[in-house]
């Protein structure tokens, strides 16, 4: 957030990309999208484009890394070198091994991972154009991609953003105003239970603003948790399973 | 190894029933915080921190250097936090793992948001040079709770940090002569970091070590003048709503609390 809050991120009630300040941009989900892995998905949100591919449960090498209790869940969270306006320069960020792992805290809670002892399950997510909100859609994308591996899950994790834009909370930040607003506070809900398994946030927010912007959070991922469900109903389908 | 784990998380927890921590401590007391500064005498600035058994050390460099093409009238801020194997028998030498990186960057978020550092005010010539500031923290000893010992230490070292001689005509940092000049620092907006730790339904204040090992998640919160500036949920587990907003009121009275120990030095 290096914003100050001084350029003009709304206009006549409207946002610059013409949304209200509690609408998500127009969010589109395939699974299946990549035929090796043992589960895909693609998700959309505007112009953030993340695509997560999953291999197993399989057997987990190194075998003195092997827990005999639980799965041991590795998320590798990518952006890739041309998905930013500047090149990015391909590898391992600080900024990318950060994110893997609050990743693979949001996801874990919702695996059972007790289910699959000595294995090891990957969630791979390439950000193939980013335009904000990429830790949120990489989520989104690798819990439907989990769901379509086929891993035993207590529920899906959604996952979205709402931030500060001239004093005015906002669900679903774009580039603007991830640049130049004055807070992003990206959280993912384990919607059933209303589990709460990532939080992070940079800006600055009072404890009013802060339940506003939460309020947001949990109606935006409402809305997603029925278009994931649809998502994987529609592939399940596709691949000639019951209803 | 999970034996032990498992023994000693269910000691923990029927403590914690009757309000009790394995150290004796009550769910939402803190332990004594131990400040010294200026100990680096090769550093700008420091301090080393003691909260509890742990202990951090914090030195600030400064030198002049190029601003980031997007912001060529700031200065730069560069922080990073060593878990080098003195510290604990679990650490291991070598480049920083990923709880090394998000110990660092969430200490940066504090600062950074908070906007306690004008990185305005280290503009040398617009564009081409400025100041940057290198905060440094190095794990001396490991008893949990690394994150508020960190930022508390970042922030107090920045209080005490002091200029080097830069010659603007040759274009040199004389580093073996200090000025008197200290860095430009908003004091209103000094961002106080606090670490909660979540085991099974009950969340606790400031863990230690023995608490972080068998905690199902936990959650930092850097408040500024009463306003939240930085959140970094950590660990595999998960909150409720609920139990946010408590974390939340609980950090805002601490930051008065320990706004007054930092004052003190």
């Amino acid at each position: 957030m290096a914003g100050s809050g001084n350029e003009k991120l709304i206009v006549n009630g409207k946002r610059l990309d013409g949304r209200k300040l509690n609408e998500m941009r127009p969010i589109s989900i395939k699974s299946g999208v990549i035929p090796s892995a043992d589960g895909s998905a693609e998700f959309k949100i505007g112009d953030t484009i993340a695509i997560a591919g999953v291999y197993g449960p399989r057997k987990m090498h190194p075998r003195r890394l092997q827990d005999s209790t639980k799965a041991y869940l590795n998320v590798i969270y990518t952006m890739d070198s041309f998905a930013t306006t500047e090149r990015n320069r391909p590898g391992p960020s600080r900024r990318s091994k950060e994110i893997s792992m609050v990743m693979k805290n949001a996801l874990s809670e919702a695996i059972i991972l007790e289910k699959y002892p000595n294995a090891k399950i990957d969630v791979f997510v390439e950000v193939i154009n980013a335009n904000a909100g990429t830790r949120t859609a990489a989520i989104n994308a690798a819990s439907i991609a989990l769901a379509d591996a086929g891993i035993e899950m207590k529920d899906l994790v959604t996952s979205i953003a709402a931030g500060k834009i001239n004093g005015k909370i906002a669900l679903d930040l774009f580039q603007p105003e991830d640049n130049f607003g004055e807070g992003d506070l990206p959280i993912a809900i384990m919607p059933r239970n209303e589990k709460i398994t990532l939080m992070q946030f940079d800006g600055n927010l009072t404890k009013k603003e802060f339940k506003e912007a939460m309020e947001l959070c949990k109606k935006g991922c409402k809305e997603l948790y029925k278009m994931q469900k649809k998502a994987i109903v529609k592939r399940f389908k596709e691949q000639g399973g019951a209803e | 190894m999970e034996k032990e784990y498992t023994a000693l998380r269910k000691h923990i927890e029927e403590l914690l029933k009757k309000n009790i921590r394995i150290d004796g401590r009550k769910k939402d007391e803190i332990r004594e915080i131990k400040i010294e500064t200026d100990y680096i005498s090769a550093a700008n600035g420091s301090a080393r921190i003691r909260i509890g058994e742990t202990e951090v050390i914090v030195g600030v460099k400064l030198d002049v250097g190029e601003p980031f093409p997007d912001s060529g009238e700031e200065g730069t801020l560069i922080v990073s936090a060593e878990m080098t194997p003195i510290a604990d028998y679990e650490f291991e030498p070598g480049p920083p793992r990923e709880d090394a990186i998000e110990l660092s960057r969430v200490v940066d978020r504090a600062i950074r948001e908070s906007k306690f550092l004008d990185t305005k005010k280290l503009c040398i010539k617009k564009d081409e040079k400025v100041w940057m500031v290198f905060i440094d923290a190095v794990i001396l000893n490991n008893d949990g709770n690394l994150f508020d010992a960190c930022q508390l230490g970042a922030v107090t070292a920045l209080r005490t940090a002091l200029f080097p001689k830069y010659d603007k005509k040759e274009d040199k940092v004389n580093h073996k002569e200090k000025t008197k000049n200290k860095i430009a620092l908003n004091d209103k907006v000094t961002p106080i970091m606090t670490t909660f730790a979540k085991i099974g339904n009950e969340i606790i204040l400031d863990p230690t070590k023995e608490e972080e090992t068998v905690a199902d998640a936990e959650m930092h919160i850097a408040i500024a003048n009463g306003e939240i500036c930085a959140i970094q949920k950590s660990k595999e587990g998960f909150f409720k709503e609920e139990e946010i907003y408590n974390i939340i009121d609980s950090a805002i009275k601490l930051e008065k609390e320990k706004l007054k120990i930092i004052k003190k030095n």
